[in-house]
């Protein structure tokens, strides 16, 4: 689709009831919704559960296939497929990050992931699926190896955040592990070579960063953009230098590229980047908002601009907004409001 | 009281705001302090002009004023009233809370910490933080 002409809708298709607290977050599984496999995604809450939904091929229609529970005794607040779609890894307030597999149809726990002091607040998988990445209230990062037979060994737990990380995430295509806190920076980690993971850049409110807590970030699809959004109520688009990465620089480093203020009037919890390059932020607004980058003005370099807004879209906070895998413009959003909600995008003629 | 408020914010449009401001104030003025057997408002902790509410745009503002500069009691004050609010009013307002400013050596992040709602869910899993909250808003001593 033509990103820069005509109107866009946001269009609800259903809305899924079935926690019974609020919904942090959600994560389309990688591998389902393309071909002929129907989409399936995980959905975590306050409730202590974790829900795995599936559209039925025939009917259109989502279900809740499953219900993991009895396994975190506090909220779960975060889920990531590994890349193969076989292992999802829930992040829970009980101190503890566990991995599932699909045996046999039903899911079972079987790993469970013990070192932070207290509440984890989010898990990341590397595109590979050999790395896995927690981070939690303790201020720290750890790094685990996936070894074989289901054993993760912790291989680094990083420290340099100040306050407690809100979220992880691994970049599309190498190893390194981006961080963002509530000390409003977003840290970068790589390793030197000698196995050890080191902090390369910080990004603060030096850099034209946040002023206040960041609470997500997400990638482009080529890997060479990134946008954080946060408490201070702005989005940020941040670039690197993909070619001097590519030719084997030791280490390009990000910029600041532009800021999109004005859009949400409270927190804004969320942030994905689809892979046709339309951003979506979810905010405490109860709205949705679309961004894509704009033709005009590329003497300055690219800006950025508003696609399509949806203003309660729930009726309370929006914690999370994510894209399915296909490439059908639907998109997921979690609210404080117990439900899930499935959006398809469309551009009206 | 539970009741009374609940219908005069269903049908608010009967209440001026001043009188739905003053209603809310009944609601939270009896939090018992944490750390005195007395009421939020006898430590003037809370006053009639502490919570501003806008009906419209389904907003309530609430600053306190911690009884000294370096009170450590603040942010469990401030969960008390998250806990309070949330249990009596529809669930789509959004509640800001704030100490008054001035009012308190680390205003700011006092402030930070009561609306970061990942910081408030976390707080009110942690048993010790609940039953401390839960003696405050229930207790019978006053």
């Amino acid at each position: 689709m033509d990103l820069y002409d005509g109107n866009f809708e946001l269009k609800e298709i259903q809305k899924l009831e079935g926690h019974t607290d609020r919904v942090w977050s959600l994560a389309w599984k990688p591998t389902a919704g393309v071909t002929d496999i129907p989409p399936v995604f995980a959905s975590c809450s306050g409730d202590k559960t974790v829900r795995i939904w599936e559209q039925d091929p025939s009917t259109r229609s989502w279900n809740c296939k499953e219900v993991l529970e009895e396994t975190h005794t506090r909220t779960v607040r975060s889920c990531a497929w590994s890349p193969s779609g076989k292992l999802l890894a829930t992040a829970s307030f009980d101190a503890t990050t566990a991995i599932w597999e699909n045996v046999g149809g039903d899911y079972e726990c079987i790993s469970t992931l013990e070192g932070h002091e207290n509440e984890v607040k989010n898990v990341s998988w590397n595109a590979s699926g050999s790395l896995l990445a927690t981070c939690g209230r303790d201020k720290s990062v750890w790094i685990w190896e996936v070894m074989p037979g289901n054993e993760f060994e912790c291989a680094s737990v990083l420290q340099g955040h100040t306050q407690d990380v809100k979220m992880v995430q691994w970049h599309p295509t190498v190893d390194v592990l981006f961080s963002c806190s509530y000390d409003n920076t977003i840290k970068v980690w790589a390793e030197d070579g000698d196995g050890d993971w080191r902090c390369i850049q910080t990004l603060g409110e030096s850099n034209n960063g946040h002023t206040s807590t960041v609470w997500e970030l997400s990638f482009n699809a080529d890997g060479d953009k990134l946008v954080t959004c946060s408490d201070d109520l702005t989005v940020k688009i941040w670039e690197t230098d993909i070619i001097a990465r590519q030719s084997g620089e030791s280490y390009a480093p990000w910029n600041h590229l532009c800021t999109l203020s004005g859009y949400h009037d409270r927190t804004i919890f969320s942030v994905h980047w689809s892979r046709e390059g339309i951003i979506a932020t979810g905010a405490a607004d109860d709205g949705i908002r679309f961004f894509v980058e704009s033709k005009d003005g590329l003497v300055d370099g690219p800006s950025y601009k508003l696609l399509s807004k949806k203003e309660k879209a729930h009726d309370m906070d929006i914690n999370s907004v994510q894209w399915g895998p296909g490439e059908n413009g639907l998109l997921a959003s979690a609210s404080d409001d117990g439900t899930i909600k499935i959006w398809e995008l469309t551009q009206l003629h | 009281m539970d009741n009374l408020i609940l219908s005069s914010i269903d049908g608010c449009s009967i209440f001026s705001l001043a009188i739905l401001d003053l209603e809310l104030v009944n609601f939270v003025r009896d939090i018992r302090d944490p750390e005195h057997p007395y009421s939020l408002e006898q430590l003037s902790v809370l006053s009639e002009e502490s919570i501003t509410v806008d009906e419209k745009l389904g907003r309530i503002l609430i600053t306190f004023t911690p009884t000294i500069q370096h009170c450590s009691m603040a942010t469990v004050i401030g969960l008390c009233l998250r806990v309070k609010l949330k249990d009596c009013f529809p669930p789509h307002f959004k509640v800001d809370i704030k100490v008054s400013p001035g009012s308190h050596a680390n205003e700011e992040s006092v402030n930070k910490q009561l609306n970061d709602k990942e910081r408030v869910a976390a707080a009110m899993e942690n048993p010790n933080l609940r039953q401390l909250v839960d003696e405050c808003l229930y207790s019978s001593e006053l």
